[in-house]
């Protein structure tokens, strides 16, 4: 059983013992092995995403180098660092958050960028999806599990408040991810099904009133356009036809790697940024799917297990989270450019051309290798 | 380790793995999720989206055949086909259109004129993505300008374009016709397919007429398309069928000498070759430059040109219908020696007048005084007003009507000539059709002198020339020589549409034919002066038509009518008299007398086609001129 294997590869080893460059690099070879697999594949399609233009996949690359360097300099901390830091940088997040709704600069309506003088620009709410997860496991692990009501009252607030605040910049999609991550945490910690029920249930009844509420146009455009979006097809819904069409055109195998119609004429909007997986799937078709969806799903496999063997709560329950902030970027981005979901900024994790998300992403892969590798031996 | 000292971590780490397995079901869930929804899109409605997919990238384009070209009957080419470039808008990709015209116009120099037109255009029906031009013609530096912006100006594209040209437009015009974009009336009548990539079509003339020869088949190709509609590369090509190539008969060198006779006159002239029908010159002065219609005239020019009090886009030759005066009186010879109404030897006394009855009405001879006693020949000579009114009395209108009609006249008689008219040939039920009144004989006198009710055009004079010419032998007037190509000639040029007008006494028409040669070379002839020092013999008639009648008995002088209501010269012949090479119409309108102006240019363009240009398209000629002259 080649996956019983894999996940148990280091459970010949049950104390979690440093063995060899691996451990001492505090690096997990598995997760780097298929990490490495999934960006190496994203550069040879976001090469043909980005219509041949070598200049963008040497960008990414050197994007996603940065990137490894920083999942390697996090692997490197020890997981009580994330928990001693945890709730100095939430508060540093939530006053750049405050920041940024103040002093932010932005395009297009958005305010999502802080630039301090002496500092590259950078995206706050972007820190955010790893700041709030430590933050929520660090204050629901600081107390027995299953959590009291009032400690999930607690932690929703943890969550929901930079969410609201980054909401308002406004910017769907990192404030689903953040709260899908602060949120993730409240689960693994054990909150009860009862609770769970109701939290849907109140969930449900507030859609409406977000609607009325919260969402700008643009954004009820997007819901609108994802129910019908032949109303409008060379206005908001020419993305979901034009990426429909790429990927049922690609067929079972594809149209062959630089081949494909709908993005090199330029039919595909977006085709090396959040729409890149249509290019996949018209290129290398419903096999191609096939392959990338094992890929990410093996990582995923990975990181739960990483979760699972963690040897503490605080560690477990950021892991766990972390693990499934990345299973989110999945599924609503292809669910997007399927038709599926409405149409929310979110990219490709590791694939789509774009910094900041990538950092972010190969930051929490590194604190999932640190919890791994700075396993102890715990006495009996 | 400050907590967890005081938890279950046992219990704790149990919890997490449950909600570990939850989340691992949730996540296959949903992946599967996505893997069902790609198996959709891509295995189950894959077709669908290939389809999509195709219509997206790839279009059919029309492709426009070459319109055939035409040329003259020495092959020199008369319409041709000009590369011309020209910049266009698709209105359904150009985003603004006002800013992508405001833009435009920094970068070309568009005048109010164009702008006009395409907007214009613009409102106009058009099939769906068909482009509107909205400047022709672009020099080389304004294409450089446009190519340097183009990406900022979607749905703007430069178009080369095969548009026609005229190498001799102010001699060709009212012969050849002319194309120009195709309009609302014409694109509910043409073929969608066949004229799918098409702009222009014939509106007149050969051009009008052979529409269907010289536009040829339509192509197609299958072109890659980017999602701006600019074409990548084309997948797949039918090539168009070329439109075929008319040769004319017409011959340019005799059409031009036919302009220079007219130049600054207002007048037509039309030769024809007797042998074959062919026209070898249809001149209507002034002309125009027929290029300016093809991709739209401006309003100014085309107010020039229409309010022009010269008429230039009036083409007299096949549409301007005259009182043919003496000039009908070769044909009333031979229709009163057939019908016996006259013999060669009847003599009349012309006293200068004529009367129906004593006391009655008078009609005036030309010449004050009148020409004595007369024969046929004398009158034909000295073009006899008296002789004819009684020759015509004699024979009565339906007489006369039936062999002028014989003749061609009130009639189209040509294969080819689109737009020309027929003309008016009176008759008793004519004239109780339109006037609701009996013929009386007094219309039958008029009638002999080629007056009265009797139009004629200068085609349908050449035409009934060259019958006589031909000795009653019918040629249909044609302007086509041949087809290069498929189509045979034949399919547009029937055999003989009439009858040949058989004489019971087949020699009066050298009989007659005689009496022109008199016009031309006898003692008396009224072009004497025109005919002399000829190495050959030629035979011609003189005719002057009044524009307004005079009172019966007021004096009439030429100088003091103005110059627009002093009569029109007429002059129709043949030449050689044996084995006639071309019989032609002049008219000079205003041009005063027959044999002072008319006659003389006639003359010329016998000249100039037995002698100058012997060798144009027709074998033999000098030697046949050579024994023409020694007669």
């Amino acid at each position: 059983m080649a996956l019983n294997d894999f996940i148990d590869s280091t459970a010949t080893n049950p104390l979690g013992r440093p063995r060899g460059i691996w451990s001492a690099l505090h690096l997990d070879p598995i997760l780097l092995v298929l990490l490495l697999i999934l960006v190496t594949g994203g550069l040879f399609i976001l090469y043909s995403g980005a219509d041949r233009n070598l200049a963008v996949v040497e960008a990414q690359g050197i994007r996603l180098g940065v990137a490894f360097v920083v999942m390697l300099v996090f692997a490197q901390l020890d997981p009580s660092v994330f928990r001693r830091w945890a709730p100095w940088l939430y508060g540093a997040g939530l006053a750049a958050l405050l920041a940024v709704l103040l002093v932010g600069v932005g395009a297009k309506g958005a305010q999502r960028w802080l630039a301090i003088p002496g500092l590259p620009r950078f995206q706050p709410s972007e820190l955010m999806k790893l700041v709030v997860p430590m933050m929520a496991a660090w204050y629901l692990s600081r107390h027995f599990l299953p959590p009291r009501f009032r400690h999930v009252v607690v932690g929703l607030a943890i969550v929901l408040v930079p969410m609201m605040m980054i909401i308002q910049q406004p910017d769907l999609g990192t404030s689903l991810l953040v709260g899908m991550a602060g949120l993730f945490v409240v689960f693994f910690a054990g909150i009860s099904w009862k609770l769970i029920a109701a939290f849907v249930a109140i969930v449900s009844v507030s859609a409406p009133m977000m609607w009325i509420f919260v969402m700008r146009d643009y954004q009820k455009q997007r819901v609108l356009t994802l129910l019908d979006p032949q109303s409008d097809p060379l206005g908001a819904g020419w993305n979901i036809i034009q990426s429909k069409t790429a990927i049922g055109s690609g067929g079972i195998d594809g149209k062959g790697w630089l081949q494909g119609t709908q993005s090199h004429l330029e039919f595909l909007p977006e085709s090396h940024t959040d729409f890149i997986v249509a290019v996949l799937a018209e290129e290398f078709g419903f096999v191609g799917m096939l392959l990338l969806m094992l890929v990410y799903v093996l990582i995923i496999l990975r990181c739960l297990y990483i979760a699972a063997a963690a040897q503490d709560s605080f560690s477990r329950l950021l892991a766990g989270a972390l693990t499934m902030t990345f299973f989110i970027y999945i599924f609503v981005n292809v669910g997007m450019v399927s038709g599926l979901l409405p149409v929310v900024g979110v990219p490709l994790p590791l694939i789509s051309y774009g910094g900041t998300s990538g950092v972010t992403l190969m930051a929490a892969f590194g604190v999932l290798m640190s919890i791994h590798t700075h396993r102890r031996m715990i006495s009996a | 380790m400050p907590w967890g000292e005081f938890k279950d971590t046992a219990a704790e780490r149990r919890l997490f793995q449950r909600r570990t397995l939850v989340m691992l079901t949730f996540v296959l869930v949903l992946i599967g999720g996505l893997l069902a929804r790609m198996y959709q899109l891509q295995v189950v409605e894959h077709d669908i989206y290939t389809t999509l997919s195709d219509k997206n990238r790839v279009q059919v384009q029309s492709v426009p055949p070459p319109r055939g070209l035409v040329y003259d009957r020495n092959r020199t080419l008369l319409a041709e086909n000009r590369p011309v470039f020209s910049v266009t808008l698709v209105p359904e990709r150009v985003d603004g259109m006002d800013e992508t015209l405001a833009q435009l116009d920094q970068l070309l120099d568009i005048s109010e004129e164009d702008r006009e037109r395409f907007q214009r255009r613009l409102q106009e029906p058009r099939r769906p993505f068909q482009e509107i031009p909205l400047r022709y013609d672009l020099n080389e530096q304004e294409m450089a300008r446009l190519a340097v912006h183009r990406h900022q100006l979607p749905g703007v594209e430069v178009e080369a374009e095969l548009v026609r040209y005229y190498p001799h437009s102010e001699l060709t015009a009212h012969a050849l016709g002319f194309v120009g974009r195709i309009n609302r009336d014409e694109l509910q009548r043409i073929d969608p397919i066949n004229y799918a990539g098409t702009n222009y079509i014939g509106k007149s003339g050969i051009e009008r007429f052979y529409e269907g020869v010289l536009h040829g088949q339509v192509g197609y190709q299958h072109v890659e398309t980017n999602a701006r509609g600019r074409t990548l590369r084309v997948l797949e090509r039918e090539n168009p069928v070329p439109g075929e190539d008319l040769q004319l008969h017409l011959d340019l060198n005799l059409q031009k000498r036919a302009h220079d006779l007219l130049d600054g006159r207002r007048g037509a002239i039309v030769a024809i070759e007797p042998a074959t029908g062919g026209i070898l010159a249809l001149a209507s002065v002034p002309g125009f430059d027929a290029n300016k219609f093809v991709t739209g005239i401006s309003v100014k020019d085309y107010r020039e040109l229409s309010e022009s009090r010269d008429k230039p886009l009036f083409n007299r030759a096949l549409r301007g219908q005259y009182p043919p005066g003496s000039t009908v009186k070769p044909m009333m010879a031979i229709a009163a020696l057939d019908s016996g109404a006259t013999t060669r030897e009847h003599t009349v006394w012309d006293p200068g007048h004529f009367r129906l009855k004593e006391g009655g009405r008078v009609w005036r001879d030309w010449k004050r005084g009148g020409h004595g006693w007369v024969d046929l020949m004398d009158s034909m000579a000295v073009s006899c007003d008296v002789y004819f009114y009684e020759i015509a009395v004699k024979m009565g209108v339906d007489t006369m009507y039936n062999y002028l009609s014989q003749f061609g006249f009130g009639e189209n008689a040509a294969l080819d000539v689109s737009g020309a008219l027929s003309g008016l040939l009176p008759s008793r039920d004519w004239k109780r059709a339109t006037r609701n009144e009996p013929w009386y004989p007094g219309d039958s006198v008029n009638m002999g002198i080629g007056q009265g009710f009797m139009l004629a055009t200068p085609l349908q004079l050449a035409t009934a020339t060259s019958l006589i010419a031909n000795r009653g032998t019918w040629t249909e007037p044609r302007l086509l020589k041949d087809i290069d190509g498929d189509t045979p000639a034949s399919d547009f040029l029937p055999d003989q549409t009439h009858e040949p007008l058989k004489l019971k006494n087949p020699d009066d028409w050298e009989y007659v034919v005689d009496t022109m040669a008199e016009v031309m070379h006898g003692r008396q002839g009224t072009a004497r002066s025109s005919g002399q020092n000829a190495p050959y013999r030629m035979a011609g008639k003189t005719g002057t038509a009044q524009v307004f009648s005079l009172a019966e008995d007021e004096e009439y002088d030429a100088e003091e009518v103005q110059e627009r209501l002093r009569d029109h010269a007429l002059f129709v012949g043949f030449a050689p008299v044996d084995n006639p090479k071309i019989a032609v119409a002049v008219i000079v309108e205003n041009g005063g007398g027959g044999s002072s102006t008319a006659a003389p240019v006639a003359r010329e363009l016998f000249d100039a086609w037995l002698l100058e240009f012997p060798n144009a398209g027709t074998e033999g000629l000098v030697g046949k001129v050579n024994a023409g002259g020694g007669q």
